[in-house]
């Protein structure tokens, strides 16, 4: 490892520190929000094992609180393929500027490291590397967030069972303000997106309720919400792509 | 039981995994679509959206509460508080709220 990284201006040693020290936020934060998921987790019948292997091996608030609800309802394998691929889709955005963003001169292996550690707030302080993204950097910081997150989640189920009904409802809306966290800042300064956050949520309560549609699974319900309002806004609505391309700098 | 929970697991595994991994491994140009870049931009918004309510007010003792979460959820978020205020805010009105309404 050392010699290709004596081209950088720091050594691989300095970028795990580096990520480590600014994982340690990120790690703390997940510990609160795995509690909560571990919540969900533990009504879905998982033990504090499989959700630690869940959560060390997913990475994914959303995703995996999509994923809990369709093993709650003990739905379909095929559901809960498709629940996580949408639940997920946005990390297909972030590996694609990770893509770009990562040292070139690193092997495929370091490309396979890193996606491992595709998370909102991973790929936040990624972005905010100047240059190339040294893997090492990403690999300090998950070395931290990642173990809390799981263990976050083991602790949340096993917990679960102690804690009185107040605590319980309490701790299942952080990860709701988690999904609020990531959305909102970005609708303040799109109208867009600002628009479509309303739409989403009208359109997500009418769907509970309206006859047939309200028959179908939650996870399903997402899925076809969101298929159908991202095409709709993509047609209405075409996004240029210029502030990524600023992002990989 | 037991097996098929493991196998769910497994299954959001690999996929979130290779969702991660292709675009990092294969994909080195940009991605040409406008249709499907503006699509997988808007994603995220309405996905989190669409997940956060009505759920929100229906995960708490009573609607009120969750409700209230989600305002001050919102503002929050809007001006600026982090990932962790947020979450936390939303558990301490919850907590609170339910202790005056309960």
């Amino acid at each position: 490892m050392g010699n290709e990284s004596k081209m950088k201006n720091r050594s691989d040693g300095q970028a795990f520190r580096e990520g480590f020290r600014d994982g340690i936020p990120i790690g703390l934060g997940y510990f609160a929000v795995a509690f909560a998921l571990g919540v969900a987790a533990r009504s879905a019948g998982l033990n504090p094992l499989q959700g630690f292997m869940a959560s060390i091996t997913c990475l994914a608030s959303a995703g995996q609180y999509a994923g809990f609800t369709v093993i709650a309802a003990r739905a379909s394998y095929l559901e809960i393929a498709v629940i996580t691929l949408v639940a997920n889709a946005r990390y297909l955005l972030m590996s694609t500027a990770l893509s770009q963003k990562i040292d070139p001169r690193r092997s495929l292996l370091h490309r396979f490291g890193v996606a491992w550690f595709v998370t909102d707030e991973i790929f936040a302080i990624e972005t905010r590397q100047k240059g190339h993204l040294n893997p090492f950097y990403t690999y300090g910081a998950g070395a931290f967030a990642a173990p809390m997150w799981a263990s976050g989640t083991a602790i949340g189920i096993m917990a679960g069972n102690l804690m009185p009904g107040r605590i319980v409802s309490a701790l299942s809306v952080a990860l709701f303000g988690m999904f609020l966290a990531v959305i909102i800042p970005p609708a303040r300064k799109d109208k867009v997106i600002l628009a479509l956050v309303a739409v989403s949520f009208a359109a997500s309560f009418a769907a509970a309720r309206l006859p047939w549609i309200s028959t179908l699974s939650s996870g399903t319900r997402i899925i076809l919400l969101t298929v159908v309002l991202a095409a709709l806004a993509a047609l209405l609505f075409p996004h240029p792509s210029e502030d990524t391309k600023e992002d990989l700098g | 039981m037991n097996r098929s929970i493991n196998l769910y697991i497994l299954i959001m595994f690999a996929v979130s995994y290779v969702i991660r991994a292709l675009p990092l491994t294969l994909i080195r140009g940009k991605i040409r679509s406008p249709f499907l870049q503006s699509f997988l931009y808007y994603v995220p918004y309405i996905t989190l959206a669409v997940m956060t309510f009505p759920a929100i007010i229906e995960s708490t003792q009573t609607p009120l509460s969750g409700l209230l979460a989600l305002i001050a959820g919102l503002a929050a978020a809007w001006f600026g508080a982090s990932l962790f205020q947020v979450a936390s805010l939303c558990c301490v009105v919850v907590l609170i709220s339910e202790f005056i309404l309960l």
